[in-house]
């Protein structure tokens, strides 16, 4: 039996429908987890963070959503090799949860930027990784992705090779123009790009599928 | 010469971003039972020989700029 794919919903995710139709798409069943509400996280084959801005990127962005119940069954989930994937706020928040190392920061333009972006896969390991193709056009959408991480915590980074996807272009101050990073084990990876928003030609690429199709069909 | 400036929101005003922290900590555990969210400014003035005359273009700045005496207070110190 193919198990479900959650999607985390907190007060203020706005990226959830989004994220729930293209699972959808791509062949999963997708269900919602509300923030408030513990989970059986081992009925999940995969879970997923969307982006948004949840409660108001009060405090800072993602830091109060990283300390909701459900939170306490994505940390078990990520220790036990469940793929997880953190898009945009959802990468804030699993940076805050302690899941990721690093922090998003104000894009060094100072500005919301809304643009395509094309990031390159770096990362070559893990479940997120298993993609069949090595550049993406992906659409950012967000005013806090500045990757920000201590020299040390960057070098290790990138030893270990544990960035995922860095920017060709670097849109946004990131340091070592990076886009997404995985977690020490590989299974919890997040972007700062929408993969959600590229599924379907029409939308103006479907580089995204093969991006979240890696993860959610390596799962167990 | 360098100057705090804390703008707080007024005791009156509803302060959601205060609430939601508040709530998140009791959630986790500890007895909070008020938790109000403001901001902190620190001003380095160019010229810093009048004392008086700085403490009163702070002032001003935080009256004027820095905060909105409708729904914050502020309080200057001298760091």
């Amino acid at each position: 039996m193919s198990k479900k794919v959650g999607v985390l919903r907190f007060l203020g995710t706005n990226c959830d429908a989004d994220v729930y139709q293209a699972i959808k798409d791509l062949g999963h069943t997708p269900e919602y987890l509300w923030w408030s509400d513990r989970f059986d996280w081992k009925s999940y084959s995969a879970l997923v963070l969307p982006g948004g801005f949840s409660y108001g990127d009060y405090l800072r962005a993602g830091a109060l959503a990283a300390q909701a119940p459900a939170m306490d069954d994505v940390k078990q989930a990520a220790k036990s090799g469940v793929p997880i994937l953190g898009i945009c706020n959802g990468f804030q928040i699993l940076c805050e949860a302690g899941l990721l190392s690093g922090a998003l920061t104000k894009n060094i333009s100072r500005q919301f930027q809304d643009e395509w972006v094309e990031v390159e896969l770096v990362g070559s390991d893990g479940p997120w990784t298993q993609v069949g193709q090595k550049s993406f056009r992906l659409p950012i959408a967000h005013s806090m992705g500045r990757y920000f991480a201590p020299k040390d915590t960057l070098k290790a980074l990138e030893d270990d090779g544990l960035i995922w996807l860095k920017y060709k272009r670097n849109p946004n101050g990131s340091l070592h123009d990076i886009s997404g990073i995985l977690n020490k084990n590989r299974n919890v990876a997040a972007l700062m790009p929408h993969p959600e928003r590229a599924i379907h030609s029409w939308m103006g690429s479907s580089d995204g599928r093969s991006l979240l199709q890696s993860g959610l069909g390596g799962a167990l | 010469m360098k100057y705090l400036v804390t703008i707080m929101p007024r005791e009156e005003a509803l302060d959601p971003q205060g609430r939601a922290v508040q709530s998140t900590l009791n959630r986790l555990g500890f007895k909070v039972q008020d938790c109000r969210v403001g901001k902190v400014v620190v001003v380095d003035l160019a010229d810093g020989s009048n004392e008086s005359q700085n403490l009163e273009a702070v002032k001003k700045m935080a009256q004027t700029v820095l905060s909105n005496p409708l729904i914050e207070t502020f309080e200057v110190r001298t760091l």
